[in-house]
């Protein structure tokens, strides 16, 4: 599949790369070539390999074979500064930025300006910033805190510093998975106008619109090897998915129209404090019947976690009241509220979801261990049904796992993530929250948790849906809450287009259809 | 209102003011010390048993050359070296720091008895005289000034020295490049090895170099204020050197205002016989004041974020 090309346009080539971890091989003779000028998407599920590649390239981690050439020359890769001055630059996935600094000193870190005695010159670097952005317009205040700028612009403070280490190659691991539409398609703006000014730009993604909007080349890994090359206007996302996963996907979710039934959760007016003790909710109010999805979209930290945690009684509300169906559970126990029919999948899948060390059986009976069926008078547990009622759950959930004692910690996201999720849906819950379902979660994870989630709402659950993936939240929800600083801003049908709901997300926008169902 | 009336007596006196700043430059270096441990992202609290070793090899080597200056030098050789214990057991092995630091404070106290006696044939825990002291030095002139330049400028070098070292300290830490680099490592040690900078070698550096400032603030107690060496002779001045620290948020400035208070409240303790109050209740002022300090400013100060974590390359 791979292509005839000159080697003289060829910005990298790496040939043969083999990492084994104990008991992995993350890469396993992997080959990639990037030309001058292209925007290459690296594509694969978690644990692909990827980011093991893209560090090796950068020289984070050692290869244990393989060679790497930059240009044509071979570069053999010790440590990041080799990577520097070979003109590649990486934009990770966590920021590298330090947030007490300056941008100035962000930017130049590493690669100061100084003058005679070793003192940093704060007037050169400003100035070389000051051009930079200018020749790239990407605007910045050299002397903004990083701390105080908002994710978008955090993330051009990681751009200019590539920039300005004179990268030719930029490396973007994930660049979109914290950014709202808006500052996607600023993203792709600017990168555009990076490859035009002549560099070369890897992409490393695993949301396929994105790869087939932004990439001109693709490169497909699936554990550890690469499974193809493609030429992006060539391909399309069901290809793409085929190739990471190894089988047909289902990438759109197939439903039927909701029958909403009656009004199952009630919220009036609540009000609630985030742990650093200021207002998170500000005044909530919605109603979710039987058998929808209301899908709340938003900017991470704009309440909806604490929106769940008020609703799933393990934070407290400081204002405002909670109904299911005609009864008041305002700060009731979470213990309460679960048996009064209340499932929650939290957001902190490994925090607050499981107790790693304990088995996945134990895990899956959670919350129910004292119930009759598990327990006698509630304190002798039942093995031999918590066994039973494990290897169904392991069944029907098509939980991967050696057997039903393996400690949860051992699982891949995943599988952990399955046994929340049947855990949750087995009780046939009246009232589902899902927080993040599918974070950090396979593909064909992903398909099979939204599949569960439509077939709950198709029983008659109501199910309040938080995600910050935008298209999940479009394709599952029946309405969509937009949240913005603690408030509800608006409620929209599914269809709503995508612009509105980010601008609506920003603050922007107004929410004319607030009072919609 | 007696006890009133002989602090504010007290307090018209130079010799007051000029025991404080002595006191204060004895806390400052290790306190700087700390700031540049912690800033690099170890948190140390060895201090006390680095100062406590400087300060015993200040009085051998000086008994055995006759040589205050080298002395000094042995003192600070000596700290070092017990800091780069604590070095390699927290950034190349990666233990719990404080553990590290507790044991060296430990290991410290053990080593100076053991040495005392073996050297100098003690059979039972006893003390050693210097042959030399630290001078003092007047800066002419300005020693003649009436009052402050009792308080100034006529102390001992070492302080001057101190001084001097609280202005670089602070001069490299937030306008030089490699403060720039020190600060980012304390911070985000990932950020700064991506920018290709060597996290261990600036970790290192950090940690011994408040090794060789808790020793040179040993030799600074044991040769220019002691003229001994007393088992245990630091008597919590490394801890105190670290509430300063804290009490400073991790700046140099803020460290030496902490000093001096805290030398302030050692100052009116050695002047006990002046006061009429239980010279005991005086012992506890340096002690009290830390405490209250801690305990009022502590919460609002924040530590640099990686302070205390080891660094592993790779891991997120």
């Amino acid at each position: 599949m791979t292509d005839q090309v000159n080697p003289e346009r060829l910005a990298v080539e790496m040939r043969g790369i083999v990492k084994i971890f104990p008991g992995v091989v993350a890469n396993d003779h992997v080959d990639l070539i990037v030309r001058q000028g292209e925007i290459h998407a690296l594509v694969g599920e978690n644990g692909a390999g990827k980011s093991t590649l893209m560090n090796i390239l950068y020289g984070l981690i050692h290869a244990d074979a393989g060679e790497i050439l930059i240009e044509g020359k071979p570069a053999p890769m010790q440590g990041p500064r080799d990577a520097i001055r070979q003109g590649i630059g990486m934009v990770h996935q966590h920021f590298m930025l330090i947030p007490v600094f300056t941008v100035g000193e962000n930017v130049v870190l590493g690669s100061e300006p100084v003058r005679p005695g070793g003192f940093y010159d704060y007037a050169r670097a400003r100035t070389a910033i000051a051009a930079l952005t200018r020749q790239y317009g990407l605007a910045l205040d050299p002397d903004a805190r990083v701390e105080d700028l908002p994710v978008g612009l955090q993330q051009r403070v990681e751009i200019v510093k590539v920039l300005y280490r004179g990268a030719r190659i930029l490396i973007l691991d994930e660049p979109t998975g914290v950014l709202t539409p808006q500052e996607s398609l600023e993203l792709f703006r600017v990168l555009r106008g990076l490859v035009q000014r002549g560099k070369t730009i890897i992409f490393i993604s695993h949301k396929l619109k994105e790869v087939l909007e932004i990439s001109d080349r693709i490169t497909v890994m699936r554990r550890g090897k690469v499974v193809g090359h493609l030429i992006t206007k060539d391909t399309d996302e069901q290809e793409i998915a085929r190739l990471m996963v190894g089988r047909d996907v289902l990438l759109r979710v197939e439903k039927t129209p909701a029958k909403p039934g009656p009004i199952a959760l009630r919220v009036e007016n609540l009000y609630a404090n985030s742990d650093q003790g200021v207002p998170a909710l500000r005044g909530v109010s919605f109603e979710l019947r039987q058998g929808e999805i209301l899908g709340i979209a938003g900017v991470e930290g704009n309440g909806q976690s604490e929106l769940v945690e008020a609703l799933a009684g393990t934070r407290r509300s400081s204002g405002g009241r909670v109904f299911l169906a005609d009864h008041e559970v305002s700060n009731l126990t979470a213990a309460t509220i679960r048996l009064a029919g209340v499932s929650h999948i939290p957001e902190d899948r490994r925090g607050a979801g499981l107790v790693l060390n304990y088995s996945v059986a134990d895990n899956l009976i959670l919350g129910r261990q004292r119930t009759p069926i598990f327990a006698w008078d509630g304190l002798v547990l039942r093995l031999k049904a918590i066994f039973n009622w494990a290897q169904r759950l392991i069944k029907e959930f098509d939980i991967r796992t050696p057997s039903s004692t393996t400690p949860a910690r051992t699982l891949s996201g995943g599988n952990q993530q399955k046994i929340i999720v049947a855990r949750e849906m087995a009780t046939q819950p009246r009232v589902l929250l899902a927080a993040q379902p599918t974070r950090g979660v396979d593909i064909g994870a992903i398909e099979f948790i939204h599949r569960r989630l439509i077939a709950e709402r198709d029983g008659g659950a109501a199910i309040l849906l938080v995600s910050a993936e935008l298209d999940e939240v479009r394709s599952l929800s029946d309405r969509i809450a937009v949240m913005y600083e603690g408030r509800i801003v608006s409620i929209e049908p599914p269809d709503a287009p995508e612009e509105r709901l980010g601008l609506l997300m920003t603050g922007g926008g107004s929410g004319d259809r607030r009072k919609a169902g | 209102m007696s006890f009133f009336s002989d602090i504010l007596r007290l307090i018209g006196t130079p010799d007051l003011w000029h025991a404080s700043l002595q006191y204060a430059a004895l806390l400052l270096l290790p306190a700087l010390g700390g700031v540049i441990s912690e800033r690099s992202g170890v948190v140390n609290i060895a201090m006390e048993g680095m100062m406590l070793t400087g300060a015993f090899f200040a009085v051998a080597v000086d008994l055995a050359v006759h040589n205050v200056f080298i002395a000094v030098l042995g003192a600070m050789i000596a700290g070092g070296l017990m800091a780069s214990i604590h070095a390699v057991v927290s950034i190349r092995y990666r233990a719990d720091q404080i553990v590290s630091g507790v044991a060296i404070n430990i290991f410290a106290a053990g080593i100076t008895v053991f040495l005392l006696n073996r050297f100098y044939g003690l059979a039972d825990v006893g003390q050693v005289a210097s042959s030399n002291a630290l001078p003092n030095w007047n800066v002419p002139l300005l020693g003649q000034i009436p009052f402050l330049g009792r308080v100034f400028f006529q102390q001992n070098v070492m302080v001057y020295v101190a001084i001097i070292v609280l202005v670089l300290t602070q001069v490299v830490l937030f306008r030089t490049r490699l403060g720039l680099r020190l600060r980012s490592v304390g911070e985000h040690p990932q950020a700064a090895d991506t920018a290709g900078i060597n996290v261990y070698v600036l970790r290192y550096g950090a940690v011994i170099t408040s090794g060789l400032l808790s020793g040179l603030a040993g030799a600074f107690l044991s040769i220019g204020i002691a003229n001994t060496f007393v088992p245990g002779m630091t008597d919590g001045r490394g801890y105190i050197a670290l509430a300063a620290m804290i009490f400073g948020k991790w700046t140099p400035i803020g460290a030496f205002i902490a000093t001096l208070i805290f030398g302030f409240g050692q100052a009116i303790y050695d002047a006990n016989s002046s006061i009429h109050i239980s010279p005991y209740l005086l012992s506890m002022t340096p002690y009290l004041l830390t405490l209250v300090v801690l305990a009022a400013v502590v919460r609002r100060s924040s530590p640099p974020a990686a302070d205390g974590i080891p660094y592993v390359p790779g891991a997120e």
